[in-house]
């Protein structure tokens, strides 16, 4: 642009304005709720989370194990062939402690979180939390479990595995 | 071979719930703030016209769509005008029966040429071509809201 | 093909809030482009209008409800989509319409509004997640690009002192720019002092949500000699879109955005990128992405951006500025026309005309970027003038 001497466009407007109504306003709720199919392989998935379990699928063409499973190759484009089980264990291959929530508000006590790659899988995994670990003893090719729910608190659910924690934590160490 | 959905059972189906939890806080825009302001402290309806295109916009628009000249010419318009279009709902926003029939209207307000979508109220029967005229909330109770108009009557 | 020219542009203020609505704002940039070379609306026979999800404004259908304030009236009208990544995609789309012989002056306009969605915009990004196994989580936007940055800098050996110079320049750059609301002088300290959202990203490492709209005029080549002395042709374009499973993938690395890159740079005939490409505007909603994106557009070796960086090489008066306009960290992020904002960027840098914030050695030919997605899309366009 031309060096200007007169201001873009554009009305800003401060949140003091909009709460003392200097400029109108109108505010809409939200009310959309959904009930999503899971498809096939989420379906499976969480009902193998149910029974303690995590579940991939295997495509025999390029050999991978998928975790999250899914009923195609997304690379070769073409339908998965077998379920195959793999562990509860894994890798932490990049982690972060959250100051905040969804919605952006604070939060004390920081949430840990990872990208967790599964024994198992052939590339990589899923989100979770990690837990019994403080954040500065986090590292990048940690081993860790998932501590699951009890059987009985079980939904089939992504929560119904709790967290994943570092190997050789109280839980791990025989009785 | 394909992969297809087989269930054998109902119980095996699942559905996994969620929500959409943010809201929205919408400003009336440059034209929209001056339209309701108007509304709410004068009573009156306000729209737009672009010399250009000979057309009154309403509700008014900073601009004109059709040849993109800002438009600064503010004019008066209504409170009466004509139906073009009418139609009564048996069926809410969610689908469920309404309590009583809702009969909703496009009104042409006298000089603008721009349609406004609102109830229409204290009617028997309402057609085309009939002439109607806002009724508005009392002064004090409006705020700025389309909803500051209550509905339309006959005229 | 024909030849595809960029002969205007224009851009509101970005803003935390605007008073205007989503078509008051996209009319205010689309008018000026079209002014900044003398064409009317009258002259538009198509229009490509981006803006990122509808769940910012709260409007459904989005497009066709910005689309009179973009100039859609009665006319071809494109929305394409990518997030973030909309601001260079809707140049690609134009580049078709124009380069096909469908139309001869394509208005191009990106808006956003995000300051609609309550309580905070970035809520509703919590939609970006998988539905059924992220969600539950309750995860934050800033969690994915907290992990991308963590392997980043873990693969790589970079520190955050060496990512926030990016912080840094770009503030630095913006308060050069009239449509900045967050430029300003900082040091490497304040932006490792400054509260941590999700570590390792502090609150100054990220471009804050903006509303504001931008927008530029691409035509043929026999309008672009009529109106103006100096186009800017379009000398390639680029898009790649990666896996949604991106916990599946290496973050370590935006394979996308080589992909994108190299489609773009085949186009133009650049062999040797940091040779040929005088001038880089990615995209850098949070500091080290621009880091990531330099590498991946291989104008740096892997883990070899933030070198550059240091060496001052990406400085307006280095030999490869990147981000002269502030980017995303100086000026403000209103998704779509942030995108687009480099894209005007590049075209007033190599036209002599962006004022204080010109890098000198008249450059020729430059690049805007822009990303988005789950981590996942790359769009790339490659500019020049003759």
């Amino acid at each position: 642009m031309r060096e200007r001497t007169t201001p873009l466009p554009g009305t800003p407007l401060s949140d003091g304005a909009v709460h003392r109504g200097e400029a109108l306003t109108q505010t809409w709720p939200s009310s959309l709720r959904y009930a999503w199919d899971t498809g096939v392989a989420i379906g499976r998935f969480l009902s193998e989370l149910k029974n303690g379990r995590i579940i991939g699928r295997r495509c025999e063409r390029c050999e991978r194990v998928l975790v999250p499973p899914r009923m195609f190759c997304e690379q070769c484009f073409r339908p998965t062939d077998a379920w195959q089980l793999v562990k509860d264990s894994g890798t932490i291959n990049t982690y972060s402690e959250s100051y905040i929530r969804w919605d952006v508000s604070r939060i004390a006590e920081p949430i840990l979180i990872a990208v967790i790659e599964i024994d198992g899988a052939s590339s990589g995994g899923f989100l979770h939390y990690l837990g019994e670990v403080k954040p500065e003893d986090l590292r990048i090719g940690m081993k860790v479990k998932a501590a699951w729910k009890l059987p009985e608190q079980r939904e089939g659910s992504i929560l119904d595995i709790r967290y994943f924690r570092p190997f050789g934590s109280a839980q791990d160490r025989p009785a | 071979m394909g992969s297809i959905e087989h269930v054998e059972r109902v119980t095996d189906l699942r559905a996994w719930p969620g929500d959409f939890p943010v809201s929205h806080l919408y400003t009336m825009g440059i034209a929209g703030e001056r339209f309701f302001r108007e509304l709410m402290d004068a009573g009156r309806f306000v729209g737009t016209r672009c010399a250009a295109c000979e057309h009154v916009y309403l509700p008014p628009s900073l601009f004109c769509p059709r040849c993109f000249a800002a438009l600064d010419e503010w004019k008066e318009v209504g409170p009466q005008g004509v139906v073009r279009a009418v139609t009564t709902a048996h069926r809410g926003v969610d689908g469920g029966p309404l309590k009583a029939p809702q009969t909703l209207a496009l009104i042409q307000l006298d000089g603008a040429d721009d349609l406004l979508v609102h109830r229409i109220q204290k009617a028997d029967s309402v057609s085309i071509g009939d002439r109607v005229e806002a009724v508005l909330k009392e002064a004090a109770k409006r705020r700025g809201s389309i909803l500051d108009v209550r509905f339309f009557r006959p005229a | 093909m024909r030849k595809v020219a960029v002969v205007g542009a224009g851009l509101t203020r970005f803003m935390r809030r605007a008073q205007e609505t989503g078509p008051e704002l996209a009319w205010l940039a689309a008018r000026q482009a079209l002014e900044s070379c003398g064409m009317t609306l009258n002259d538009v026979d198509s229009v490509a209008l981006g803006s990122a999800p509808d769940a910012f404004d709260g409007v459904h259908m989005k497009g066709e409800y910005l689309s009179p304030g973009a100039g859609g009236w009665g006319r071809p009208v494109i929305r394409p989509y990518a997030g973030g990544g909309t601001g260079v995609l809707m140049p690609v789309h134009a580049w078709f319409h124009v380069a096909s012989g469908l139309s001869d002056v394509c208005l191009v306009v990106a808006e956003e509004k995000m300051s609609s969605c309550h309580p905070h915009p970035q809520g509703a990004f919590l939609t970006i997640f998988d539905n059924i196994l992220e969600r539950p989580l309750g995860p934050n936007l800033i969690w994915i690009f907290a992990l991308e940055m963590r392997r980043y800098m873990e693969t790589y050996g970079i520190t955050k002192e060496e990512i926030a110079r990016v912080s840094v320049k770009n503030k630095r750059n913006g308060l050069d720019h009239p449509s900045t609301h967050v430029a300003q002088e900082i040091t490497v300290q304040d932006v490792l002092d400054s509260e941590v959202m999700v570590a390792p990203v502090n609150r100054l490492d990220i471009s804050p949500a903006s509303d504001g709209a931008a927008a530029i005029v691409m035509v043929a080549e026999e309008v672009a000699r009529r109106v103006t002395d100096k186009p800017v042709w379009i000398k390639g374009i680029g898009w790649n879109l990666d896996t949604a499973y991106w916990t599946n993938r290496d973050l370590a690395y935006p394979a996308y955005v080589e992909r994108a890159a190299r489609m773009a740079y085949e186009m133009a005939g650049i062999t040797e990128p940091r040779k040929q490409i005088n001038i880089v505007e990615p995209y850098d909603p949070f500091s080290y992405k621009e880091l990531h994106h330099l590498e991946g557009l291989l104008l740096a070796d892997k883990g070899e951006a933030p070198k550059i960086t240091a060496d001052g090489v990406t400085q307006r008066n280095g030999n490869m500025p990147v981000c002269p306009s502030g980017g995303l960290l100086g000026v403000g992020n209103p998704i779509a026309a942030a995108g687009l904002m480099k894209v005007a960027e590049i075209f007033w840098q190599l036209r002599g005309e962006a004022g204080a914030r010109q890098v000198p050695g008249q450059p020729k030919i430059g690049l805007a970027q822009a990303w988005g997605d789950l981590m996942q899309v790359g769009t790339v366009a490659v500019m020049g003038i003759d």
